[in-house]
């Protein structure tokens, strides 16, 4: 049985980055605001104590912060003439779980995606003509950077972000990113202070006559009072922050920067351990009425609401609208529906330099402490006769030197025995790690649907993702990793190795947790699940808010955009949305 | 908190409204939401819902109980509720216990009802703050206040306490002082009643008069020494962090916990900017224990060598290793008074179980201190406390095992 709770303005399914910025802007708005989250409440000095946190073992390996497949696995291949599996572990991605989400375990990589970035189909097919972009449905945000400049800024000074401008209204500033955005003010703090690794990455590609840059950092550099009143702590460069919570208040997260205000509301509550099952709409299927969820007793909540937010997991939004049947799910063969198109990742690849004669202490590091190139990043560079289109940020971001993990080994090293421990000894110290992150560019066959075979422990179909690099963003990095090999050549390290990436996108080795798109923003509703205000275009009640989002994705880290796309979509609810609610706030 | 700040201002504007039209001038309205006003502030300089108000309860509905040398008292309901309250109270039956400490129908008050204190306050106040409570929501819910062994379960032993320890009132102005002197020495010894926790007390459970406000151990929690004194005391403090401390909850470099940080969220963060001004010039114009300073434990000694260890592995990623802190956020250890106390129950206690900050609207942080003792033995404890109190300036006592072992044992 179903138990009728009383009606709340707004629920949020999900408390992580987004949830926890709309929650604080609709709780100021002085709306009743609940937001009902999978995972366990989790803060600073308890879930992160110092004491336990630099766990390797518990936290990298054994992932205790992340979703497990028994809570939720997804189904995988490479393309449609294959059966989809279940991931019986995740591997490829990490989706995080409990209150903060992905913002509690991220490195902290905060990027502004360009406006070359949103305008991706305008953009490239104005350069380089519409043959650039054959194969490819890349698409229009339907939103310009300089739309987005402010609630880009708002991210960064909400987190304390440590960096250097590189281009403040229209003036080139030295030492910052020249292939930026103009911004309308620098970064809250200044960049975090460079380890050996970095500063010689950064003297080999500027000797090269590349512009390297300090990469935007959440793992603060100095001590910092957010806008919000909320403090946080100067990094202790301890090298534990993807997959851990930060033990020291240093890095930013929803409990660093947004939880400690939006908890003091009393018009705010938190539902942790409560799973939302699906989105209940009213009859015709146009408006949402509410959330059914069940709580960790497996006791089952009917939570009427006027307002629907999801703030999930990317994936995770995308497939509870699919079980609730908004809007409609994207098939490959036709070409139709929204929800599920444009799937994308993001296409790495790596560089390792082996030295005799320099010592890096990898074990001082930081998330995001490091140097970043973007010369071969989006369309920074002229890709006439290149045969692809998108590029890489290059990044020199040593983010640890943890003990389990961190094998520098050359190629052709023994795989046990005593000449491998003496290479893992020498290696550990002297190698310099760089990699390249590029773009994912959409492809029809790229997409996410329900599988029809595999269910959840509560009866739903599971998640399908149907997944391959495209050709265009195997060339685009094999170009780049081109590029790696000059710097390495340039370097004058006696042994380097370069990694590549290559078709057949393997899920169980880990890439990069910025899976994207699928319930894509954009002008036009036959190609995009939501307006550009991130409203659905079919239910308009609902918001889907996060990198689900995203048409295609760039050669960077999502974070900053996500957080971005949040504010402003806040902005749009409190000014817009919530004078005539319920109404679309773009004609379809 | 916010939230039901707004609410409880609407709520002052609908009775101000009420009263504007229906009393027959509006003039009267008027004055009586001023007393209305007065009444409430009255009770956030009282702090009555510190005792009063059960953590999550409501409000002045009975609060936690209270553990004393001489046993346990549960502050009562002193909601209008007529069967579990103070309904059938009179104002003659408050002043008495507000000015003498006997209740309504001659009942004595245990002083743990801070009466001797509350004897400063001019008549006007309680007399507003009685009006006040007239306007809280009566609840139902019946406190036995007196949970006392014999022969301290005997209220008119009271009498004879009062012979001993009570000074009844009205506060007596220094004509020698500034008036925002007078104001600090009002609010601290009248209402704000800080010596209750603050002041060492003798063997009846009375301040110790010449050792006014030098600190003293409560429910497992020491009460630093807070007059101007330099080394133990708010000497190292400007007016301005004392201010900003007790109106947010950190001055920057500390930042409150414990039984502190419910007085400042329940009252000293409501009070007026002048007066918690007032409050930090009469304190650091208190002489203090003036203890001498003594020469800190060497480097090289042992227990600091260890201790120093410890305090790198466990507590320099926050504190610094340099024991700065960080603003508004952690507390610096280097030129701390608190960490340079004579009793070190609260240290130890901090880093057995951990702690968390007080928070407020312009500071709501609400950092915490995370649990260590599950990992550091009673000795190491003992140790990075004794490397604590003797590093980067600090200097104090070492800390022995034995004491952080019965803090321990109490906290089990």
């Amino acid at each position: 049985m179903t138990n009728i709770l009383p009606r709340k303005d707004v629920v949020i399914v999900g408390l992580g980055w987004t949830g926890s910025i709309l929650a604080h802007e609709l709780a100021q708005e002085g709306l009743d605001v609940v937001a009902i989250e999978r995972g366990p409440w989790r803060d600073t000095a308890t879930s992160f104590n110092i004491g336990v946190m630099p766990d390797e073992l518990r936290f990298a390996v054994r992932r205790d912060l992340f979703l497990q497949p028994r809570t939720e696995a997804i189904t995988m291949r490479n393309n449609v003439d294959q059966v989809a599996l279940p991931m019986r572990d995740y591997g490829s991605f990490l989706p995080g779980n409990g209150v903060g989400g992905a913002g509690v375990h991220w490195n902290g990589q905060t990027w502004r995606f360009w406006d070359s970035d949103f305008r991706t189909r305008s953009h490239l097919v104005e350069r380089y003509g519409a043959q650039a972009i054959e194969g490819l449905t890349v698409q229009d945000w339907g939103v310009t950077g300089a739309e987005l400049e402010e609630y880009y800024d708002r991210f960064e000074y909400l987190c304390g972000i440590s960096g250097k401008a590189g281009n403040i209204n229209g003036t080139i500033q030295p030492g910052g990113n020249p292939f930026e955005d103009p911004r309308s003010r620098d970064y809250p703090l200044p960049p975090m202070q460079m380890t050996y690794g970095p500063s010689l990455f950064a003297e080999i590609t500027s000797g090269m006559g590349l512009h390297p840059f300090p990469c935007p950092s959440a793992n603060l550099s100095q001590n910092y009072v957010n806008p919000l009143g909320v403090a946080m702590s100067q990094c202790s460069y301890c090298g534990f922050c993807e997959r851990f919570g930060c033990a020291n208040y240093a890095k930013a997260s929803p409990q660093t920067t947004v939880l400690p205000a939006l908890m003091r509301f009393s018009n705010f509550e938190a539902r942790t351990l409560c799973e939302v099952l699906e989105v209940n709409l009213a009859p015709g299927g146009e408006t949402a009425r509410g959330v059914t969820y069940v709580d960790s007793s497996n006791e089952e909540y009917f939570q009427p609401a006027d307002l629907v937010l999801l703030c999930a997991y990317g994936l995770f939004n995308v497939r509870l609208m699919m079980l609730s049947g908004i809007g409609e799910i994207y098939d490959p063969q036709t070409q139709t529906g929204t929800v599920g198109r444009n799937y994308c990742y993001q296409t790495n690849a790596s560089a390792k330099l082996f030295f005799d004669d320099k010592t890096f202490n990898p074990f001082i590091a930081a998330g995001a402490l490091g140097q970043t190139c973007d010369d071969y990043n989006g369309d920074a560079f002229d890709h006439s006769g290149l045969g692809f289109v998108g590029g890489s940020g290059i990044n020199c971001l040593p983010t640890n030197g943890r003990p389990i993990e961190t094998r520098y080994l050359p190629h052709h090293t023994p795989r046990w025995g005593s000449e491998w421990k003496k290479a893992t000894a020498k290696y550990y110290s002297n190698t310099l790690h760089f990699t390249s992150q590029g773009s994912s560019y959409a492809a029809r066959g790229n997409y996410l649907d329900l599988d029809p075979t595999y269910k959840d422990r509560h009866g739903r179909p599971l998640l399908r993702m149907t997944f391959d690099f495209t050709d265009n963003d195997v060339r685009m990095s094999d170009w780049v990793s081109d590029r790696m090999e000059d710097i390495a050549k340039a370097s004058g390290a006696p042994k380097y190795s370069i990694s590549r990436v290559a078709k057949g996108w393997n899920s169980a080795v880990y890439q990069s947790t910025h899976n994207v798109g699928g319930a894509i923003m954009g002008a036009d509703p036959a190609t995009s699940a939501v307006n550009p205000w991130l409203q659905s275009w079919d239910v308009p009640n609902v918001f889907v808010i996060g990198a689900s989002a995203f048409p295609q994705n760039t050669g960077k880290n999502p974070t900053g955009t996500v957080g971005a796309l949040a504010f402003r979509t806040a902005r749009a609810i409190r000014e817009q949305y919530l004078r005539n609610p319920g109404a679309a706030l773009v004609p379809r | 908190m916010r939230h039901g700040g707004l609410l409880r201002f609407a709520g002052w504007a609908v009775i101000g409204l009420f009263l504007a039209v229906s009393a027959p001038a509006r003039a009267d309205g008027l004055v009586q939401a001023d007393v209305l006003y007065n009444g409430y502030y009255q009770s956030v300089l009282g702090d009555c819902s510190g005792c009063h108000t059960k953590a999550g309860g409501a409000l002045l509905a009975g609060g936690d109980p209270i553990e004393t040398p001489f046993g346990t008292i549960v502050p009562p309901n002193i909601t209008p509720d007529v069967e579990t309250g103070i309904g059938r109270w009179s104002l003659e039956d408050f002043r008495g216990a507000m000015h003498r400490g006997i209740g309504r129908g001659g009942k004595r008050l245990y002083p743990a009802m801070p009466y001797p204190y509350y004897a400063l306050m001019p008549q006007r106040d309680v007399d507003a703050l009685w009006t006040w409570l007239q306007t809280v929501p009566p609840v139902s819910n019946a406190v036995e206040a007196n949970l006392l062994p014999f022969p301290f379960n005997e209220r008119e032993a009271m009498a004879g306490w009062n012979e001993i320890n009570f000074r009844p009132g009205p506060f007596q102005r220094d004509p020698d002082r500034s008036d925002q002197w007078n104001r600090g020495a009002y609010l601290v010894r009248g209402p704000g009643h800080c010596a209750a926790c603050h002041s060492p007390k003798n063997v009846t459970g009375g301040d110790v008069a010449d050792r006014y406000l030098q600190g003293a151990l409560l429910q497992g929690w020491f009460a630093p020494e807070i007059t101007g004194d330099a080394w133990r005391g708010l000497g190292g403090w400007s007016e301005e962090e004392i201010v900003a401390y007790l109106a947010t909850g950190t001055s920057g470099r500390a930042v409150a916990s414990g039984p502190m940080r419910e007085v400042i969220e329940a009252s000293t963060s409501k009070m007026k900017n002048d007066d918690l001004r007032a409050i930090a010039t009469y304190l650091k114009s208190l002489a203090g224990s003036d203890g001498a300073r003594p020469t800190p434990v060497a480097a090289d000694n042992p227990r600091m060598v260890a201790g120093g260890a410890v305090y790198r592995d466990n507590c320099a990623a926050c504190h610094g290793t340099d024991g700065d802190g960080a603003r508004n956020l952690i507390p610096a250890l280097a030129g701390s008074a608190a960490v340079q106390q004579e009793m070190t129950d609260t240290l130890a206690r901090v880093v057995i179980e951990g702690v968390q900050g007080a928070s407020s609207d312009k500071a709501p942080t609400a950092p915490a201190m995370p649990a260590l003792g599950w990992r550091l033995s009673d000795a190491e404890v003992a140790d990075v406390l004794t490397y604590i109190r003797n590093s980067w300036g600090n200097a104090a006592a070492e800390v022995e095992a034995r004491s952080v072992e019965d803090v321990r044992a109490k906290l089990k």
